[in-house]
């Protein structure tokens, strides 16, 4: 028997596959085992084909699986699409009034959910608590598992509808009869005991929304966008809880101008949209570069261009997020690679936004912001909060009046230049010193100036933070062989994936080692370069067209990657990464 | 609002900026009004800010001793609405001209008034673009011939006081440049006003399109017994393009977007990651 399996449900969208395969992954979490899921789902509401797939293991689970091991098909279609990514020897489960499945080396389980639901539940509505009753005889968790996470999700709608809750557990009850008195078990998969840890469960957006509150958010602006939504929807009930505001923009312009005037009054503010709301934003971010105004923006990638899908995950905006706007415009990137690093680079993000006055760029995608992970609960506890350098001088602190007006005495040098190129700020408040925030070159008073001497000087101000920043922000951490031939260098949410390409590879005797920056602006010149200098050959895997990171490292230190790209909308498997890294052995 | 303790005059909120406008600009008398509408608001300098977008006009942060946000073209109202939500102990001025708010911005006006965010809006209206050197604006008459209508303007004149009246903007109400004494009585209305405050002013540009002398002989004072609570009077004024009124149209005080965010949060905690992820166990 395995204490490991992978789970893929194929059905309709609006047929309850996503929330049963939610209730499935929180159900093993909670029973003490690690989950890791994906899903895919049409954009439209209703209609449209989805899956849902969980990974659930006794070990900790770093990517989704190259396969299934159980398939369930809730349609032909599902089948057509799914079938091919189904293991050999693998588990198809399927209901013979939806299609006949061909012959093949699977093992074969026909379960009439259509018909339990219909006949003996009386209430088709409960098909998806069918199958779940279906996989808990079969394979595990227990029903007790599945029936503690279906009353909390529904207690509210138990309460009007007794009746529905009763019906949701008699399907449960009456498939995992069926499957323990009608079928013979032939499958090793099935889920024993294991013991119980101090876990989470959470996706990456909900993991971002944690972060930014741990990180002392007091304003968020933003427009309606998938991926990025249920970021704003969260943000919009929890600020106000923690004595934060929020206002839904007009537009993804308006949003990120509503979050630089908030952030002008010294509250630390942020937004998050995707692809196309982001290229709206981007003459914001040459503004709060300009007027260095700290902010954070979350960019949940999706696929693009213009609207492209955007249900479906890719990595493509990394050359957009480093260059965005016109002129030279320095900017910071942080990529989280799994849900711990949504919390813990969101406060990162703010920090760095609040320490060096700059936009940060969080670059999220959507296959992470749909990731439930299971993630221990220490990595979820108070971080270091860094403010920004405020400016004090002869009283500009501490009075609670204004002080006298009158040109000398009243403006500051907002904009001096210093040596780290971070220069101390004033927010609106009693006592404050004044200055006009601008996107006009100016002098170290902020009064427009376009002389070459001025500008020459206040740019060289404004980069000098990145390298201020690249010394003390952290430095990644390689993963693997030290003496390593290949290396792999990737960003963003393929980390977990490529390291277990990576121990499936050293296992098999390769010397491979990977390096994945979370920082990409200002990069880790110093590591890359060391790394790049360590190995041979480097292969970089990208879920992009044109290998944005690849043309990155090659532009900086002329490396000559490998390239290894997927643009099809769904993320590498580990066993993709595994055959690039035999490829070039 | 939030006043001084010591005593100021127009003087004291001038900056040390030499503004950057043409001899004879309508713009110097929106500026002096607003000097003078700050000295008797007795505004506090460190806890006011004038934000604006881009134009000859919105180059006015730079001129005023307070705090500003000279932002992008067109932004100044997100700006300003972001930052009232964020501080609503700030009082906060936006500024700009007729091709800010009534071209390029104009989708946030919409929002903005809807809202009804309680910041105060200044627009200099010269019926033309003067920073780029004398294109059509938004509010320039049909049939105006400029660079960029060498045939004449096709589109219609867009009327900002029918506009803000239509919009249910809470506070409407147009000055004149030339008039500064009345139109500083206005911006004090307007920033003492609860609400979404918006002051139209009618602000010649010598260089590109004087409109000073017609304005001089055309404007028309709103008369004293006016009932400035009457929706569907106002627009009836604002829809008299010849004899353009100025003075208070409307006003009417409702809860305000700012207000109701911050009631929301007089039950506020300090956040507690520990707390907050027992949802997720």
């Amino acid at each position: 028997m395995l204490n490991e399996v992978t789970i893929r449900i194929g059905g309709e969208s609006g047929e309850g596959t996503i929330s049963g395969g939610d209730i499935l992954a929180l159900a093993a979490a909670r029973w003490g085992y690690h989950v890791y899921t994906f899903r895919t789902f049409p954009a439209e509401i209703l209609g449209g084909p989805c899956l849902f797939q969980v990974r659930i293991s006794d070990q900790p689970v770093k990517s989704m699986g190259d396969y299934a091991d159980v398939l369930i098909c809730l349609n032909q279609e599902a089948y057509d699409r799914n079938i091919s990514d189904l293991r050999h020897g693998g588990v198809l489960i399927y209901d013979p009034s939806d299609f006949t499945p061909e012959a093949s080396d699977h093992i074969i389980y026909a379960i009439p959910f259509n018909e339990l639901a219909r006949k003996e539940v009386q209430l088709y509505q409960t098909k998806n608590m069918v199958m779940l009753g279906a996989i808990s005889g079969l394979f595990g968790p227990p029903l007790e598992a599945i029936t503690q996470v279906v009353e909390s999700k529904l207690s509210r709608s138990r309460k009007s509808n007794p009746i529905l809750m009763e019906k949701n557990m008699l399907a449960l009850e009456i498939a995992k009869k069926y499957v323990t008195e009608q079928l013979s078990k032939r499958d090793p998969y099935r889920l024993g005991t294991v013991e119980k840890a101090d876990r989470v469960v959470l996706n990456g957006n909900q993991a971002v929304v944690a972060g930014a509150l741990a990180a002392h958010c007091g304003f968020f602006s933003g427009y309606p966008i998938t991926p990025a939504s249920d970021i704003m929807e969260a943000m919009a009930k929890e600020l106000p809880q923690v004595g934060g505001t929020f206002l839904q923009a007009e537009d993804e312009i308006a949003a990120l101008a509503a979050v630089l005037g908030a952030s002008f009054g010294g509250v630390r503010a942020m937004t998050a949209t995707s692809g196309p709301g982001f290229s709206l934003m981007t003459e914001l971010i040459g503004y709060a570069s300009m007027a260095e105004i700290p902010a954070v923006i979350v960019d949940a990638q999706r696929a693009g261009p213009s609207t492209g899908m955007p249900t479906k995950m890719e990595q493509s905006d990394l050359s957009f997020a480093l260059n965005a706007g016109h002129g030279d415009t320095p900017r910071m990137v942080v990529a989280p690679a799994d849900v711990a690093d949504c919390y813990r680079l969101m406060i990162l993000a703010f920090n760095m936004a609040e320490r060096y006055q700059i936009p940060v760029i969080f670059l999220s995608d959507q296959s992470l912001t749909a990731r439930v992970e299971s993630v221990d609960r220490n990595v979820f506890k108070p971080m270091e909060i860094m403010e920004r350098i405020k400016f004090s001088e002869n009283g500009a602190n501490g009075h609670n009046e204004a002080v006298g007006v009158g040109a000398a005495e009243h403006s500051y040098p907002r904009y001096a230049y210093t040596a780290s190129g971070i220069s101390p700020i004033t927010a609106p408040g009693p006592g404050a010193l004044t200055y006009v925030a601008t996107g006009l070159e100016h002098d170290e008073y902020g009064h427009p100036n376009y002389e070459p001497e001025d500008h020459t000087a206040m740019m060289e101000k404004r980069f000098r933070k990145l390298a201020t920043a690249a010394e003390e922000l952290p430095k990644p951490q390689r993963y693997g062989d030290e003496d390593a031939t290949i290396g792999i260098i990737g960003w963003g949410s393929t980390e977990g994936t490529i390291q277990e390409a990576v121990d499936r590879a050293r296992a098999k005797g390769y010397k491979v080692a990977a390096l994945h920056p979370k920082i990409l602006s200002p990069l880790p010149d110093r590591a890359i370069r060391d790394f790049i200098r360590s190995v041979k050959t480097v292969i970089v895997p990208e879920c992009n067209y044109s290998g944005q990171l690849a043309n990155l490292l090659g532009a900086k230190y002329g490396l000559q990657a490998i390239r290894v790209n997927k643009f099809g909308g769904i993320p590498f498997t580990a066993g993709e990464i595994l055959r690039a890294i035999e490829e070039v052995s | 609002m939030t006043q001084t303790t010591v005593t100021l005059t127009p003087k004291d909120y001038k900056s040390e900026v030499k503004p950057t406008w043409c001899p004879g600009c309508g713009d110097f008398g929106v500026l002096n009004a607003i000097y003078n509408s700050m000295a008797n608001l007795k505004l506090a300098p460190d806890q006011t800010v004038v934000v604006s977008g881009i134009g000859c006009s919105s180059r006015l942060p730079h001129f005023v001793e307070t705090f500003g946000f000279h932002s992008l073209h067109g932004r100044a109202l997100p700006v300003a609405q972001g930052m009232k939500m964020a501080r609503p102990d700030l009082t906060v001025i936006a500024v700009g001209g007729d091709g800010d708010f009534f071209s390029i911005g104009a989708g946030h006006l919409i929002h903005a008034a809807l809202r009804n965010i309680d910041i105060t809006v200044v627009v200099m209206d010269n019926e033309t673009y003067g920073l780029t050197k004398g294109q059509t604006s938004p509010t320039s008459p049909t049939g105006h011939t400029t660079k960029s209508t060498p045939y004449g303007l096709l589109a219609s004149q867009f009327n900002p006081i029918a506009t803000a009246l239509s919009l249910n903007v809470s506070f409407v109400a147009r000055g004149f440049s030339s008039k500064p004494k009345d139109l500083a009585a206005l911006i004090e209305q307007g920033v003492n006003h609860h609400g979404f405050s918006f002051i139209h002013v009618l602000s010649p540009c010598p260089t590109f399109y004087n409109t000073m002398d017609v304005w001089k002989t055309t404007v028309t004072p709103i008369p004293a017994d006016y009932d400035t609570r009457n929706r569907a009077k106002a627009i009836e004024l604002a829809m008299e393009t010849e004899k353009p009124y100025i003075g208070l149209f409307f006003q009417e005080e409702r809860p305000t977007m700012d207000q109701a965010a911050h009631h929301l949060v007089q039950q506020a905690k300090e956040f507690d990651i520990n707390q907050y992820m027992a949802r997720y166990v």
